[in-house]
């Protein structure tokens, strides 16, 4: 297991978690910068300044928090359609990411992939995946090719429980088996697939069980624990980078917001949604970075605020940024050779 | 100039990729152990080892989407689907990541990759006997080689793995036994070049892959009495080069196209489309496609022997067309 950088005021005897003030305030400024960031995407699509489809990451931010904590930076990550949580999370531009929703030229991906497909290969991210379970046999030959290579980096994909029931999950997760490739997948379980509840459309409702199909390690975690998820993602990539094989994580979560904009979300009561509300993964970090004297109250206040600013900041960025230039449609479809 | 089957010339060219670039690997269905179920691969296992020839499940999707996967991150896979009717089950990686993934992201991301996969049939029935080359030459993002000779079939592999592109190279079951001139020296072809096989003054006939050989019967048929056809092979279906159909129409004024696909949607209807667009005036008839009989493939002998144009129905469509 990584040991925190020797900088890092280790809060772990004082207060029993391994977590120094440094990161246990960074991973609240990330998910917190998610959250504004998506509340102020639902505002810019309410005024037709975003297009297409919205998929809000609201409610599940400690899991794409959690994870590239554990993850390096070098690690591989491949995701789906609901993805930029994972891109904040890895510390890309706010503003980058603000201006591909936009459909900007500065955009990640120069305004042609928008809110689905967001990627910043540089960083290894692969990108966002909008075909349910499509990315994960893609995932399983970035492993080879890090096997094949001899890299000691793992990939992360992430996809949600209804993925499990593709048959990309299966091929994809039994060939990475077979090989033993360095790969751990994370579901995010947040127990609909659009309006359908898993347990009506799955034969197994338990996604962690679903590894024994491959007779590989399988866990199922909190989601909304941001230090849960670090600590499994972490064990899990420890053991996948050494040999161990492919690995899978069920992270429980459940999303705040409907599948995409304009959801009417019949398949769910208020009070469900509600209740939900009071497992919020940032103000349940909030809590415990407060109950474990990791920060002050007007320090998290001061963090929301420049958050805030930040993200401000993105959408002026995207709001005045060009349109892609009109040549731009005829290029990058091949290589040029 | 040595004499090689379209078997051994695309045994040679991934043998030698392969050697050259320690990044070429291959996986698919019965490539390793079995060596290859139309005998490409033969050898490869015991020569490369089990870490660049990689037998696979019976998993098509898997096979694409890891090829793919492995492509982005730095290898050159070439993935082997047994036939080109099992790449239904791998669609969705072909046609949204494999065709998808250069521009979605921006050019960020490259996916060299190919996908070797014969077209043929031979009372194997309805789903085993199919030609999907305009399926996929439908596609911005891909690129989709049809080699119809030996010496084509390697100078245009050996490119595709060079590619920084997915390239969809399609090959024909009944045509591995055939032989044509192969040299030993090491040589490449570009792709996205038609070729002219055949001289002639009469009439133009565009075709590939096998039908380019019952093109070519038929003209040496019809040269006996006096009619000269120029055969043109696409070699690439995507791109497409037209420059030498052009350049044959323009002396011939008549079009003939030969595929072993359906017509309706066909590789021909595209080639029609362009001729009667970009030489309109030229024409002296109108342009004419010959294809398979627009049914699912039968499995009776008899019945299957009907389903396609050969060397006498061409001949006589050209006689129409002279006459």
């Amino acid at each position: 297991m990584a040991s925190p950088s020797p900088s890092r005021v280790s809060a772990e005897d004082a207060a029993g978690i391994d977590v120094g003030a440094e990161e246990a305030l960074d991973w609240f400024r990330k998910m917190s910068l998610i959250r504004r960031f998506e509340e102020r995407s639902e505002e810019a699509y309410g005024q037709g300044k975003i297009g297409g489809f919205l998929h809000l990451y609201i409610g599940e931010e400690a899991i794409a928090v959690g994870a590239m904590a554990a993850l390096r930076p070098e690690d591989d990550v491949i995701t789906h359609y609901r993805d930029h949580g994972y891109v904040l999370a890895r510390g890309i531009d706010p503003k980058r990411v603000m201006a591909e929703l936009y459909g900007k030229a500065t955009g990640l991906s120069k305004g042609k992939g928008g809110s689905m497909h967001m990627a910043d290969v540089r960083r290894h991210l692969w990108g966002g995946y909008a075909i349910v379970g499509g990315h994960i046999p893609l995932a399983t030959g970035l492993a080879l090719a890090n096997q094949y290579r001899k890299l000691p980096q793992v990939v992360a994909c992430f996809f949600g429980e209804g993925a499990t029931n593709t048959g990309s999950f299966y091929s994809g997760l039994n060939l990475a088996a077979v090989w033993k490739l360095p790969l751990i997948a994370i579901v995010e379980n947040n127990r609909y697939g659009m309006g359908t509840a898993f347990e009506r459309v799955s034969a197994i409702g338990d996604v962690y069980r679903k590894a024994s199909a491959f007779d590989i390690p399988g866990v199922r975690i909190d989601g909304n624990d941001v230090l849960a998820v670090r600590d499994a993602v972490r064990r899990m990539a420890d053991r996948s980078r050494t040999g161990g094989g492919p690995q899978l994580i069920e992270a429980m979560t459940y999303r705040f917001r409907g599948h995409s904009m304009g959801d009417p979300q019949r398949y769910r009561t208020k009070e469900e949604v509600e209740e939900a509300k009071s497992r919020d993964p940032i103000i349940r970090w909030k809590r415990t970075v407060l109950e474990n004297d990791l920060a002050m109250e007007d320090e998290l206040r001061k963090i929301g605020d420049e958050v805030d600013a930040e993200v401000e900041e993105a959408v002026r960025f995207a709001e005045n940024s060009p349109v892609p230039d009109p040549n731009e449609l005829y290029n990058d479809v091949l290589v040029p050779e | 100039m040595p004499q090689k089957t379209y078997r051994d010339a695309i045994r040679e060219a991934l043998r030698e990729e392969m050697i050259r670039d320690e990044r070429v690997l291959i996986m698919g269905e019965e490539v390793g152990v079995w060596g290859g179920t139309y005998a490409v691969t033969r050898g490869f296992y015991g020569e490369f080892g089990d870490k660049r020839i990689l037998d696979t499940p019976i998993a098509e999707e898997a096979i694409v989407g890891t090829a793919i996967g492995a492509a982005m991150g730095g290898l050159r896979p070439v993935a082997e689907l047994m036939t080109i009717n099992f790449s239904l089950v791998a669609m969705d990686q072909i046609v949204n990541n494999a065709a998808k993934i250069h521009a979605m992201f921006g050019s960020q991301a490259r996916v060299p990759l190919v996908i070797r996969t014969p077209a043929g049939w031979g009372q194997l029935a309805a789903t085993h006997s199919q030609s999907f080359e305009a399926w996929f030459a439908h596609l911005p993002g891909l690129i989709v080689v049809m080699p119809g000779t030996p010496y084509d079939a390697k100078g245009l592999l050996k490119a595709a793995i060079r590619s920084d592109n997915p390239v969809m190279f399609i090959e024909h079951a009944r045509l591995y036994g055939v032989k044509g001139e192969v040299p030993d020296e090491e040589y490449t072809l570009p792709i996205g070049v038609s070729d002219m096989k055949r001289h002639g003054r009469d009439v133009t006939i565009v075709s590939y892959s096998r039908m380019l050989h019952v093109a070519m019967g038929a003209a040496s048929d019809l040269a006996k009495a006096g009619i000269e056809c120029e055969v043109i092979d696409l070699r690439t279906l995507r791109p497409l080069d037209m420059a030498p159909v052009y350049e044959s129409v323009e002396k011939t004024h008549r079009a003939l196209i030969v595929e072993e696909d359906w017509t309706t949607c066909g590789m021909g209807a595209e080639i029609a489309a362009r001729i009667s667009h970009d030489r309109f005036d030229l024409l002296d008839v109108p342009v004419e496609r010959m294809g398979q009989v627009e049914v699912p493939m039968p499995y009776a002998k008899n019945l299957e022997e009907l389903m396609f144009p050969d060397e006498k129905s061409v001949a006589q469509k050209v006689r129409e067309m002279v006459a």
